[in-house]
């Protein structure tokens, strides 16, 4: 694979990214940035490749610390952006806004 | 179909509950199911890595799993909701802190030829390692460890250009001679001294704006390793978080009218800025006195700020608008965009105290009718209500977008003291003729109003 496909689609990504986020209104800031952290934590993938190729010491010490922090990353992350929008409620009786 | 082409498939498809989580978010009612999506992707990822041929050895991995899910998940658990942005950023530092482990482990697995390869592992390295310092010293400011003051010295910019130049002199070495291990650690100790560098001249007001940078340059971070290692799904969810986290400092510095690199470099809130004085009186009013106001009011408009983080207020304020209520008062709340110290910060403490998402009006909406407004009660806000934006143009604020609560009926400010907000601006609005200060703890303020609709 080359590096042109990736940055083609590199680009998509980051275009898409826009148009998903301009849309989110500003009531779920917070829960948008912690849950868009957690997808951050998708390097726990990588770790995990270098963690356990088995090839080299250096290589699996570095990806079996990457695996830690990326795993603190990537478990808080979702639980706490779920914590929070466990709180958002409705109110109970009909309101038109 | 072979294994590669098997693991691919299971990147795009969670890919796609990526962007279906992200898109879900847009919507209150839909948020908790996109989060649930999201981290269905993140498992089908990880399931999919962890079944590919160049997974020989699994203990490690375990091992990795095992203490860093607990951290995680306790973190997350017994972390207070008032200690939630500086929760998000030392996470986002963890991620930036993982992708720079990727990106060196990356230099021992094969052995790296490709000088284009060799940049993306420089790349990893240094947006990583920024964005793990970086957001340790935003936790620090956060939660009061250091100073939120902005730090500035004599010679910033220079120091900062001249570490810049030394970064790309010492990033080419290491392309040059990736087999050489100390150009490798002077890359990673720069970037370190980088994040250090950047965040700490920002003041903690500027903190909403720094979060959501730092956040997409954790996006951008895994990003980067993505193409280390020839990983499609870190650089497709990679540049979706780090598109995202740019949308939203855009978003930001719209709020405070100005540009990233004026949040970045100009240490606001150090130098207090402008020469006009304010003339008035400033009139201040008993808690008891608030309630007879309060009580006539048939409609009410809550803005709060960092200050009602700081005190804990939320719950009482919830309390109080009940009875507002019950004595057949509207009440709704305007939140400013960069009102506390996260995007979006005031929304969840109000959210923890079940105050229903519909009574959180934007700014905009709440602007156009602020005359029709009875009472305006500032809860430990300042800058996002200060009418200097409007009113004193050479005030450093002077046109950043504010809610006007000085166009309602009456003004209550809560507030501890006389003191200035983080910027360090003075506030016409404390003199305005229908503003009424009422000074003390803003939680004991709101409960002493409370025990008066009780009596």
């Amino acid at each position: 694979m080359e590096p042109v496909y990736f940055t083609f689609i590199l680009m998509l990504a980051i275009l898409l990214g826009f148009e998903l986020i301009s849309k989110v209104p500003a009531t779920l800031h917070t829960p948008l940035m912690s849950g868009s952290n957690a997808i951050s934590g998708i390097t726990l993938v990588g770790a995990v490749t270098s963690a356990g190729a088995g090839s080299d010491l250096i290589a699996t010490i570095l990806g079996t610390s990457a695996v830690i922090f990326a795993a603190i990353n990537v478990v808080g992350g979702y639980l706490v952006t779920d914590r929070m929008l466990g709180m958002f409620k409705k109110k109970e009786s009909a309101n038109d806004k | 179909m072979n294994g590669l082409a098997l693991i691919n498939l299971s990147y795009v498809f969670a890919a796609v509950l990526f962007i279906l989580g992200l898109k879900m978010l847009s919507s209150p009612a839909t948020a908790r199911r996109g989060n649930l999506f999201s981290s269905l992707g993140m498992l089908i990822a990880i399931v999919a890595t962890l079944l590919g041929e160049g997974i020989v050895e699994f203990q490690w991995i375990a091992l990795g799993f095992i203490v860093g899910g607990m951290v995680g998940a306790l973190a997350a658990r017994l972390i207070a909701m008032t200690a939630m942005p500086e929760m998000v950023a030392l996470f986002n530092g963890f991620g930036g802190l993982a992708s720079l482990l990727v990106g060196s482990s990356a230099l021992y697995l094969t052995p790296v030829e490709s000088g284009f390869t060799l940049a993306t592992i420089a790349l990893a390295i240094l947006i990583g390692g920024l964005t793990f310092t970086g957001s340790v010293i935003a936790w620090g400011k956060l939660s009061e460890i250091i100073s939120g003051r902005p730090v500035l010295f004599s010679g910033q910019r220079i120091v900062n250009g001249l570490l810049l130049v030394v970064i790309v002199g010492a990033t080419v070495l290491f392309c040059l001679n990736p087999s050489n291990a100390d150009y490798l650690y002077v890359v990673i100790g720069l970037s370190f001294l980088l994040g250090v560098m950047v965040v700490i001249p920002i003041g903690g007001a500027d903190m909403p704006v720094v979060i959501s940078l730092l956040n997409s340059y954790s996006g951008l971070a895994a990003c980067a390793a993505g193409f280390a290692i020839n990983n499609i799904i870190l650089i497709v969810a990679g540049s979706l978080v780090g598109a995202s986290g740019i949308i939203l400092t855009n978003i930001m510095c719209k709020a405070m009218n100005r540009s990233l690199g004026n949040v970045l470099f100009s240490g606001f809130g150090a130098a207090a800025g402008s020469d006009t004085t304010i003339e008035g009186e400033v009139k201040a009013m008993s808690p008891e006195d608030a309630f007879y106001v309060l009580e006539a009011a048939s409609s009410v408009v809550i803005v709060p700020g960092y200050g009602m983080a700081v005190a804990q207020a939320q719950h009482v304020v919830k309390e109080l608008q009940e009875l507002l209520e019950a004595n057949d008062a509207e009440v709704v709340y305007a939140v400013h965009p960069v009102a506390g110290r996260m995007p979006g910060h005031m929304n969840v403490l109000l959210a923890e105290a079940d105050v229903p998402y519909e009574l959180l009006l934007e700014m905009d909406a709440v602007n156009p009718r602020m005359e029709t407004f009875d009472v305006a009660i500032v809860l430990g806000a300042n800058d996002v209500v200060n009418s200097a934006a409007r009113e004193i143009e050479d005030s450093p604020i002077y046109g950043m977008p504010i809610i006007n609560v000085d166009y309602a009926r009456t003004v209550f400010v809560l507030k501890r003291s006389m003191a200035s907000g983080f910027a360090g601006v003075d506030n016409p609005l404390f003199f305005k003729e229908n503003t009424r200060m009422i000074f003390g703890d803003g939680k004991e303020t709101i409960s002493q109003i409370i025990r008066e609709f009780s009596n």
